[in-house]
């Protein structure tokens, strides 16, 4: 009964959105290279990447602002080739809101049913119905200057969801919010996508954001998909060291893959023990790779420990960040190791302190191998 | 509050006794009860009384303002399409080009502009009249309406037309809907500015004005030339009036544009 949600896993599905084979180019850059992705109904998909990678032109073309340069791009099973954005069955929630100045929040969240035609007491109805949805009833009257930027934000998520699309884009939708409203507004959004069934598409360069929210999070650089994966696979498997960098922190010690079978094995300097990992992105034997491990998954300590995975350095810095503590450890050949503990007890004695000489060990499955 | 310094005070009421100090000449006239322009009888309202009388003259100012709310609607109708053209659609074959066209007559002589409507008229065989004035005074005025809308066009967030068209809206209803209303403070301060314009103007209406239909400049410059008369003064004292009340209303209008831009802006921005 409770069967994970994961359409992508199950051949039979059909995928609302297909994108096959687009290229977008402006003159002479390529913003979308040959990309393709199919996005299931009911998912909240996730286009992460850093600014300029494509992510915010595919998501334009999904509204029918940009047209591709070649490929096609479907909807529902409707070819979307020259569909005008007022046709298609997608609405988009904009970075800046773009909530009309001129218009109360009532008749900024009735704009797009007014324009199609609803007859006047069922348009009341489905306004008061979203305004509540985003708990806005209170605000109706109010023009949008009048409203704080949390406030705004509903409103533009109340609008975009009034004509009940089967698809909602989201360019950046909390990027004007600051942290603590960030949080509890993703759990909303995640909240009221579940109970209005409708397929999200946001687009956002806050990883942590994907991560909350996503069904699947896609990585995109330089215009392609690098990874398309659930959040947890972005962060445990992830297929390149720009994925494993560019989500969360890493620690990448550069070597050379040794052996490559169902463990891998790294050498990195000499005099030193290979490291054990598992290995991820098709890295080969013999070729230059690197070793990738979460801070959060290294042991610290002053005795040498058993585990096969281990290296010695020295404690250069530690961050005292309250609900953990960071330490920096200085490999003699290596890098900078970043390492993370829990403070698990309130006042416990510090044991580790600067320039002590320490050991970093982690579990043979802890780390990947993967090419650089 | 700073003091003025005496420097500032001399150089304050210099400048202004040059701009004003004829104006309230003529205005002091306008109310003299001799027929003498130059020579002070006591005060009257006569010739206010006199002017209502001449009827060559409320025609001529029936003229005006016909003239001035026809070419100043039409040229703001043009001139709001041409700024929307140039700033919205982007990048277009010409676009350059066709910029340079709309502002040249900001800087093109009148007499050129005037002869040269007049030579058209002539060509295509237009009777000189109410019309040829109001297609004369759209043909000048157009430029400066599509300056004053397009300077608001240029910090208008874009992303408000592209959610009324996401929201179902054609190119055209997100236009009337969403883009006009919001830059209407600036459209209506181009539709004073060229009403104001072809208030002014002389030199284009008297090659396109015709026996049949005469504006006030016109009489006035032509009745001047026989003579000055106190009835001149009063009409020129009701323009100055009413021009001064023009000026207060299009500073009021500018001024609430700018306070709500700024509230669109802290919107836009977050």
């Amino acid at each position: 009964m409770n069967e994970p949600f994961a359409p992508w896993t199950d051949e039979t599905a059909t995928p609302l959105i297909r994108i096959e084979q687009v290229t977008k180019r402006f003159g002479d850059f390529t913003a979308i290279d040959d990309l393709s992705i199919d996005i299931f109904p009911r998912e909240f998909f996730a286009l992460l990447g850093p600014s300029g990678c494509g992510k915010t032109t595919l998501m334009r073309m999904l509204a029918g602002f940009e047209t591709p340069s070649a490929g096609r791009v479907t909807i529902d099973g409707q070819d979307m080739g020259g569909v005008a954005p007022n046709r298609r069955p997608v609405n988009m929630m904009f970075q800046s809101y773009a909530l009309f100045p001129h218009l109360t929040v009532w008749d900024n969240v009735g704009f797009g049913l007014k324009r199609e035609g609803m007859a006047k007491d069922k348009l009341a109805a489905c306004v008061d119905e979203m305004l509540k949805l985003t708990q806005l009833d209170a605000l109706a009257r109010r023009k949008p200057h009048q409203l704080s930027g949390g406030q705004r934000q509903r409103v533009a998520l109340a609008r975009s969801l009034a004509k009940a699309p089967k698809l909602l884009l989201l360019d950046e939708p909390l990027g004007a919010l600051d942290k603590k409203l960030r949080q509890e507004t993703q759990f909303e959004l995640m909240d009221i996508q579940e109970r209005t069934g409708t397929t999200f598409v946001i687009v956002t360069h806050d990883q942590e954001e994907a991560m909350t929210v996503a069904s699947r999070v896609a990585v995109m650089n330089h215009g392609k998909l690098v990874q398309v994966d659930p959040p947890d696979q972005i962060y445990e498997q992830p297929n390149s060291v720009y994925v494993a960098d560019f989500i969360g922190d890493v620690n990448l010690i550069p070597g050379r893959a040794t052996q490559v079978g169902d463990m891998a094995e790294l050498a990195w300097a000499e005099g030193q023990g290979t490291l054990l990992g598992q290995p991820g992105g098709g890295v080969k034997a013999d070729t230059a790779a690197s070793f990738a491990i979460r801070p959060e998954k290294i042991a610290i300590g002053r005795e040498m420990p058993e585990a096969r995975n281990r290296v010695q350095g020295k404690i250069i810095d530690i961050g005292y960040l309250g609900n953990l503590s960071t330490y920096h450890v200085k490999l003699p050949e290596g890098p900078v190791m970043t390492c993370e503990v829990g403070n698990r007890s309130r006042l416990s004695r510090r044991e580790l302190t600067w320039e002590d000489d320490v050991w970093l060990s982690w579990s043979d499955t802890a780390g990947l191998v993967l090419p650089t | 509050m700073r003091r003025f310094s005496g420097f500032n005070i001399v150089s304050l009421t210099l400048g202004i006794a040059f701009l004003y100090i004829p104006m309230v000449v003529l205005v002091v006239y306008s109310f003299n009860a001799s027929r003498l322009v130059t020579v002070w009888a006591g005060f009257s309202t006569k010739w206010y009384g006199e002017l209502l009388q001449n009827e060559a003259f409320l025609d001529a100012a029936w003229v005006t303002v016909k003239v001035g709310v026809f070419s100043s609607t039409l040229a703001t109708v043009l001139g709001t399409m041409a700024a929307y053209a140039l700033i919205r659609r982007g990048r277009f074959a010409g676009r350059t080009l066709f910029s340079g066209m709309i502002y040249a007559p900001l800087v093109m002589p009148e007499v050129i502009t005037g002869l040269s409507l007049l030579l058209l008229f002539i060509a295509i065989g237009l009777d000189r009249g109410v019309l040829t004035i109001v297609l004369a005074h759209t043909t000048f005025s157009m430029c400066y309406v599509s300056v004053v809308v397009s300077s608001r066009l240029v910090s208008f967030d874009k992303s408000l037309e592209e959610a009324a068209l996401d929201l179902g809206c054609t190119p055209f209803q997100a236009f009337r809907l969403v883009t006009l209303p919001i830059v209407a403070p600036a459209v209506m301060a181009g539709w004073l500015l060229a009403f104001t314009l072809s208030l002014d103007d002389l030199v284009i209406a008297s090659f396109t004005a015709g026996p049949s239909a005469t504006t006030l400049p016109i009489k006035v410059y032509s009745s001047v030339r026989l003579g000055v008369s106190p009835e001149i003064n009063a009409l020129s004292t009701i323009f100055i009036g009413l021009v001064t009340i023009g000026v207060l209303i299009a500073s009021v209008v500018t001024k609430r544009s700018i306070a709500m831009r700024t509230a669109d802006e802290r919107v836009a921005g977050g």
